[in-house]
């Protein structure tokens, strides 16, 4: 029996969404363990809390839509379906990761995948996906730009200049922000003045929303919407996810910019929890059905921190190849 | 009243009279359009400065080249006599120029098109058809026969469509292209140069203009964080072919914001390529093979230089290669570096130069980065002194880097100290004593040469 949803999914799609997420969900566990045994260097941020964004967002996409975020981006990748050992191969910075160990969990791009980053420096990603946006009208592709930033970097200027751009010269891109009430250790109501953040889009002539960011059916719901707009209209369209994240900023963030109460409140509508439970529930599936994937992405993650580890250092020769073409 | 031709821009030394809107005995009042003028940038309207009657026309229209401050007509305004005024042949007047820089190659003895009749050229060797067109020209035509050859290439920037270009290096190409390849952007630098680096990253070749590279500054973030770090990041898997390009350098009077040499700064990036090139011919070849290089490139262009002519090949398949530089004059007692303007003022100097009985090699790099190496390590070894001219600021400039090469690749060669005469480390002032204070100049040059060959 299929309860109705919006999108008609079927069970079999549900589950393989559930998946996705459980995926990402334990590829950050893991992620989090690595990085405190010194496997992983530099600056790492986890998704932990927001898989229900990327996730339903995702059920939105067609194939060959284009993807492109900032820095909080294992999850983005894995969504895209990019192999996890590369990615966290990546992360462990050997010459087995997706960009050769040289990029670092901040920078991973695939294009067979359509995923163009992975980018570090908070807003830049959003005038990048704008022209990406720009390249399918010029070649007359049926793709559209799936642009993600978050709440900080909608009180960068050069976001700014990318609404105008794009609603402007009419280019096929979604934006997605990702609210997750925290850029780094300052709240959005320390950060941003007015009212919500999407708003700002919608003085360019930009159409938007805001939506519950923490239930993937939410999200879905929403980025078809957006979708259907884009295509109907030519224009760009905005949805702003009301979405937190579970673990710091990154992993070196003591998190002493908000209360434990305020945290373990959010965990009570844990994203990837309330889709199991929804799918329990209203949707007749079957617990074992769930505890078998469940297992399976245990075991491949288990393969995925073996190959991480495995894969050797990259060759020193790497350090001056691919600076240029 | 006397109406004299006006300098309708920082740059402009002479005019072309194109239409006269007004003929003699017609009543005009203050700021009715007299006459359209064609500068070194547009067509521009020239404006009656008060209320009278046109008494007499003395440049007829169609003259071309009218110097600045000529006198192009007689108002007869109430109440003022008028003198009679002779009819005298219109011709440029060598004292009068609104420049205030030193006079370029076309002025003196030697001109940029004799040495490179006389260099080899070193991109293929063929008998090209050739034209004398300005650099503004020749770059016009690099991106004309580029975009024809290549579908994926575009245009974007401040002015460059329907209003021609703000220096006129893109006039004509909304007309041919149509605005889905040539695109007005807003006064929005961060933003487009973004847009940009994105579309290229999606597989475009954009060509993104700067009005001058001043502005780029408001972009610097996406040119070296997105556009040259991103091969590299991503395991050689996103490659940004794109051009960045627009005058770059000290043009004439335009104060400290927007006269400044950004060469030392690009090419200080892993990832970028750096090009800047003194004459046309180059101009077009470099540009050329800069729009069919894969690597984000950034093309510097000088404002002082659009005018100047040489010989251009007019096939579209005449290139010259990114990282050759050229040796335009063979010497044998000093070897003198310089690249864009720098080439200028060191032929500027020559004369001076060869009266000391010292027989120069003068290199222009042409390509910043990569770097032609052996030709500057071979001219080294020959001559066994140094001068370099830069227009940057001094201070950990790309001149020092290069003395810095120069000893560290042919220390057993040097006879001398390297020297290098570089830009004053000082905003650009404004007024025209200081302005050429503040820039490299002959005495400086000279001078330089002097201390190396050790001659007082």
């Amino acid at each position: 029996m299929n309860k109705k949803n919006k999108n008609n999914f079927t069970n079999d799609q549900l589950l393989k969404f559930y998946e996705k997420m459980f995926l990402i969900r334990k590829f950050e566990e893991k992620a989090a363990q690595l990085y405190g045994a010194g496997k992983i260097g530099g600056f790492c941020h986890l998704y932990i809390g927001q898989e229900a964004v990327v996730t339903g967002i995702l059920s939105s996409i067609n194939s060959e839509d284009t993807v492109i975020t900032a820095y909080r981006d294992h999850g983005h990748i894995l969504a895209r379906g990019v192999d996890p050992k590369l990615v966290m191969a990546e992360l462990t910075g050997r010459k087995d990761g997706i960009s050769k160990g040289k990029g670092g969990s901040m920078h991973m791009f695939s294009k067979a995948n359509r995923f163009y980053g992975g980018h570090g420096i908070v807003g830049a990603q959003v005038p990048l996906g704008v022209g990406i946006g720009f390249a399918h009208k010029y070649r007359n592709e049926k793709k559209i730009s799936r642009v993600y930033l978050g709440d900080g970097a909608m009180s960068n200027g050069q976001v700014f200049e990318a609404f105008n751009l794009a609603s402007l010269w009419e280019l096929p891109v979604l934006f997605i922000i990702e609210n997750n009430k925290y850029g780094m250790g300052t709240s959005i109501g320390r950060s941003a003045a007015g009212g919500e953040l999407y708003e700002r889009a919608t003085v360019f002539g930009i159409k938007g929303e805001k939506v519950d960011g923490m239930n993937f059916f939410n999200v879905s719901e929403s980025a078809i919407r957006g979708r259907e707009y884009i295509e109907k209209n030519s224009k760009p369209y905005i949805i702003e996810m009301d979405t937190y994240r579970f673990r710091g900023h990154s992993m070196s963030d003591p998190g002493l910019y908000r209360t434990k109460d305020e945290v373990n409140k959010m965990k009570e509508i844990d994203p990837v929890l309330m889709m199991k439970e929804t799918l329990l529930n209203d949707y007749n599936i079957q617990e074992d059905m769930i505890k078998d994937i469940e297992s399976d992405i245990k075991k491949q993650i288990k393969d995925v921190e073996k190959f991480s580890l495995e894969s050797p250092l990259p060759d020193l020769k790497e350090l001056y190849t691919e600076v240029y073409l | 009243m006397k109406i004299l031709l006006p300098a309708l821009s920082p740059t402009m030394e002479t005019g072309n009279l194109v239409k006269w809107l007004v003929k003699e005995g017609d009543s005009v009042v203050s700021g009715d359009i007299l006459a359209e003028i064609e500068t070194d940038k547009a067509t521009m309207e020239l404006e009656s400065p008060d209320d009278g009657k046109v008494e007499k026309i003395l440049v007829k229209e169609g003259t071309e080249n009218i110097s600045v401050n000529t006198e192009i007509a007689l108002l007869k305004v109430d109440g003022e006599e008028i003198e009679e005024i002779p009819e005298k042949p219109i011709a440029k007047s060598p004292q009068v120029s609104s420049n205030a820089s030193e006079p370029l190659s076309s002025e003196v003895n030697i001109s940029m098109n004799s040495l490179l009749n006389q260099t080899k050229e070193n991109s293929g060797g063929k008998n090209w058809s050739e034209k004398e067109i300005s650099m503004r020209e020749a770059l016009n035509q690099a991106i004309e026969e580029e975009m024809i050859l290549d579908e994926d290439v575009f245009l974007l920037g401040e002015e460059v469509a329907e209003y021609d270009g703000a220096y006129k290096v893109t006039q004509g190409l909304l007309d041919k292209f149509g605005s889905k390849r040539v695109l007005d952007t807003p006064i929005s630098e961060h933003g487009f140069t973004g847009l940009a680096i994105g579309a290229a990253m999606a597989g475009l070749k954009p060509i993104c203009e700067f009005m001058t590279f001043n502005f780029s500054m408001q972009a610097i973030d996406q040119i070296v964080n997105s556009a040259a770090k991103s091969l590299y990041m991503s395991g050689g898997e996103i490659n940004v072919p794109i051009v960045f390009r627009g005058p770059n350098g000290a043009a004439a009077r335009v104060g400290a914001q927007h006269s400044q040499c950004f060469i030392s700064w690009f090419s200080h990036i892993p990832g970028l390529i750096v090009i800047a090139p003194s004459n046309a011919r180059d101009a077009k070849g470099l540009l050329k093979s800069s729009i069919r290089n894969p690597n984000p490139v950034v093309f510097l262009e000088h404002e002082l230089l659009y005018k100047e002519k040489t010989k251009v090949p007019e096939e579209n398949d005449f290139l010259i290669p990114i990282g050759k530089g050229n040796l335009i004059k063979e010497g044998k007692d000093v070897t003198i570096i310089g690249f864009s303007m720098t080439v200028q003022r060191i032929l500027n100097a020559l004369p001076s130069i060869e009266k000391l009985g010292i027989s120069p090699d003068i290199i222009d790099l042409r390509s910043i980065k990569p770097l032609d190496e052996e030709l500057i390590y071979n001219s080294v070894k020959k001559t066994n002194r140094v001068v370099i001219v830069e227009d940057g600021f001094g201070n950990t400039s790309f001149g020092s880097h290069l003395s810095y090469l120069i000893q560290s690749n042919c220390f057993d060669f040097l006879d001398s100290e390297i020297i290098k005469v570089s830009g004053k480390d000082v905003p650009m002032p404004y007024a025209e004593n200081l302005e050429k204070l503040a820039l490299p100049n002959t005495d400086e040059i000279v001078s330089a040469v002097k201390k190396v060959s050790y001659i007082n």
